[in-house]
């Protein structure tokens, strides 16, 4: 049926004078009015998506004065880094004046354990659902999964009792704890996945020379799922990096991670509006997922993709 | 496992089982036994703290009364049909032009789901600063001599939800526009010449042909944007704090102010068993669409 098909979409090409190959067929007129039309469409739509971009970094290189007479999608005139020293150093929340920079410190301190923890817990669970079924197993996965979908705002305060009972509340393990419970259900989704897709025979090879339950994740399985593992750090970092809510729940004013510091910064009523050192610290802020983003390219969009669709 | 391994089963799978701890504890106390707590004290006049004092459905009618809530849940259902609807046909119209074996299809890719990357109080506080009446795209339009022009959405109560809005399309058209690109990708290259063979024009293929093909996609995309939009909470937060008055008030706010602010965490509790309440109306039917029907590996 499909060699048929293909059969007679190749004369059918040919008349279009242009040979349909595996890499499809190549643009005859640059200027074509479909050309046009298609790359017209998309690089309106590009320049709009890079536009709050442009103007954020625009914005955080001016002084206040240019800010207050121009308009904001014209270049600065007289390009100044002071909005970043002071976003970075001195923008004020509240009482202290140290800038974003104990914000950003409290986020790698919050996002890297959260990271290496959270994937832990996850890729074991994983491997566990996929090669060593226990009974009851798959209900426990079923129930995570579910919870996925919970509202946070249903857990959030059963946890903070959680947490207040163990003595961990307010502080940064508290919300360590929080982000590996919050990345479990996904994470294990994309590890599950992976492991049950890997080859059985390998599995049982190794069983045969009596690897346990241990040794066959550290000593195959890990080795093996590096790709997966890159997807899930990327997934991590940024999901944890841009987290608000939860920061804003478990954490105190001094180990506040940096979104929650940003917009106080940013939001607080009081003093003049600095718009370009606001922009400044907003740029900071998207610095870190971005460069992760840029750096990571399709296995970024490979873990969006893992996780999502494959739910 | 075959046969002879099974009288040590127990003990082969202890190693299982001991590594499952923080899944079971995570499935078992957080998302049973938290929603379990939650929904409980929802029947209670809890204030400062949780206090078992039944009083019944009474934090319901008082929540059902209040009109910020009133305003959370309607700002909620216009957020939520516009994301629906914007994002669905603006991600699969960039999908499918993309998916015209264009050259630069990756940078094309890249610029359209970088925003997905940032956080939503970064969105927020970006398009806070375009949308700035006096010095955003309304300054900006107004200072080039059409003085009469008003765009102004985050200081007028009346449209200040689609401002926000604005800000979550640009954030978030990117990852369905992925979602739906991986679904044309899957789908069948034959079908296409068939339809040319055919003689079919491309828009009627795409609505007739490979839409309906790509439903389970659609299906998936779909529970991702619901589920997203009842979370909306950082983007108000840094967009408007929910202003102008309570007029861009939306339901995870409210939770989150009557739990931590107003000290009133029946309310809070009530509320969230709505928010509860409302996704289950979406994930039921769905979860049973999926796995109930046929077991999946």
């Amino acid at each position: 049926m499909s060699d048929h098909a293909i059969s007679l979409a190749a004369p059918h090409a040919a008349i279009r004078a242009d040979a349909s190959g595996p890499s499809g067929p190549k643009p005859r007129h640059v200027f074509s009015r479909r050309n046009i039309f298609l790359y017209g469409t998309l690089v309106v739509v590009a320049l709009y998506y890079l536009l709050p971009l442009y103007v954020m970094v625009v914005t955080s290189l001016k002084g206040m004065p240019e800010i207050r007479l121009g308009n904001i999608f014209s270049p600065p005139l007289e390009i100044t880094f002071e909005p970043w020293v002071k976003a970075w150093s001195q923008a004020c929340t509240g009482l202290n004046c140290d800038g974003l920079s104990r914000g950003f410190w409290n986020s790698v301190r919050i996002t890297v354990p959260s990271v290496i923890l959270s994937i832990a817990i996850a890729s074991v669970n994983g491997y566990a659902l996929a090669n060593w079924r226990f009974k009851g197993a798959d209900t426990f996965f079923i129930i995570l999964i579910v919870g996925a979908f919970i509202p946070y705002q249903v857990m959030i305060y059963p946890i903070v009792i959680i947490l207040r009972e163990i003595g961990l509340y307010g502080s940064l393990s508290g919300l360590v704890i929080v982000h590996s419970i919050f990345g479990m259900p996904i994470l294990t989704l994309l590890f599950r996945n992976y492991f049950t897709s890997m080859p059985e025979e390998l599995f049982r090879a190794a069983r045969v020379d009596g690897a346990g339950f241990w040794g066959i994740y550290l000593r195959i399985m890990l080795p093996m799922s590096l790709p997966i593992f890159v997807v899930a750090v990327i997934l991590q970092v940024t999901g944890i990096w841009n987290d608000f809510l939860f920061g804003v729940v478990y954490t105190r004013p001094d180990t506040y991670p940096m979104t929650v510091q940003l917009n106080n910064i940013v939001n607080s009523v009081q003093g003049v509006k600095e718009y370009n050192v606001n922009m400044a610290a907003t740029i900071l802020t998207g610095l870190v997922p971005l460069v992760v983003y840029f750096i990571s390219g399709k296995l970024f969009v490979r873990g969006i993709a893992a996780g999502a669709v494959k739910g | 496992m075959s046969k002879s391994e099974r009288p040590n089963q127990l003990f082969r799978n202890l190693n299982a089982k001991i590594a499952s701890i923080p899944m079971v504890l995570t499935a078992l106390v957080v998302f049973v036994g938290g929603t379990a707590w939650t929904v409980l004290y929802s029947f209670t006049n809890s204030k400062l703290l949780p206090r078992l004092n039944f009083v019944g459905l009474d934090q319901y009618y008082r929540l059902w009364a209040t009109p910020r809530w009133l305003i959370s849940i309607e700002n909620l259902l216009i957020y939520g049909v516009i994301s629906l609807v914007f994002s669905l046909v603006i991600g699969f119209l960039l999908a499918a032009l993309l998916d015209q074996k264009i050259r630069f299809e990756d940078t094309f890719r890249t610029i359209f789901l970088y925003p997905f990357a940032l956080s939503f109080i970064v969105t927020g506080l970006v398009w806070q600063w375009l949308l700035n009446p006096d010095f955003g795209v309304q300054g900006v339009v107004r200072s080039l001599g059409w003085t009469s022009f008003d765009f102004n959405p985050l200081y007028n109560s009346s449209i200040v939800i689609y401002g926000i809005s604005i800000a979550a399309l640009w954030q978030g058209t990117g990852l369905i526009m992925c979602l739906m690109l991986a679904g044309l990708r899957g789908i069948d290259e034959d079908i296409w010449k068939a339809a040319r063979v055919d003689g079919i024009p491309m828009w009627k293929t795409y609505l007739f042909i490979i839409i309906p093909m790509m439903r389970p996609v659609f299906i998936t995309t779909l529970v991702i944007i619901a589920s997203g939009i009842v979370k909306v909470y950082d983007l108000v937060v840094a967009q408007t704090s929910g202003g102008p008055g309570i007029a861009s008030e939306v339901p995870a706010k409210y939770v989150y102010d009557y739990m931590f602010f107003a000290q009133n965490l029946g309310q809070g509790f009530a509320a969230s068993t709505m928010m509860l309440l409302s996704v289950m109306i979406v994930i039921v039917p769905w979860a049973y669409l999926e796995f109930g029907g046929r077991r999946r590996v």
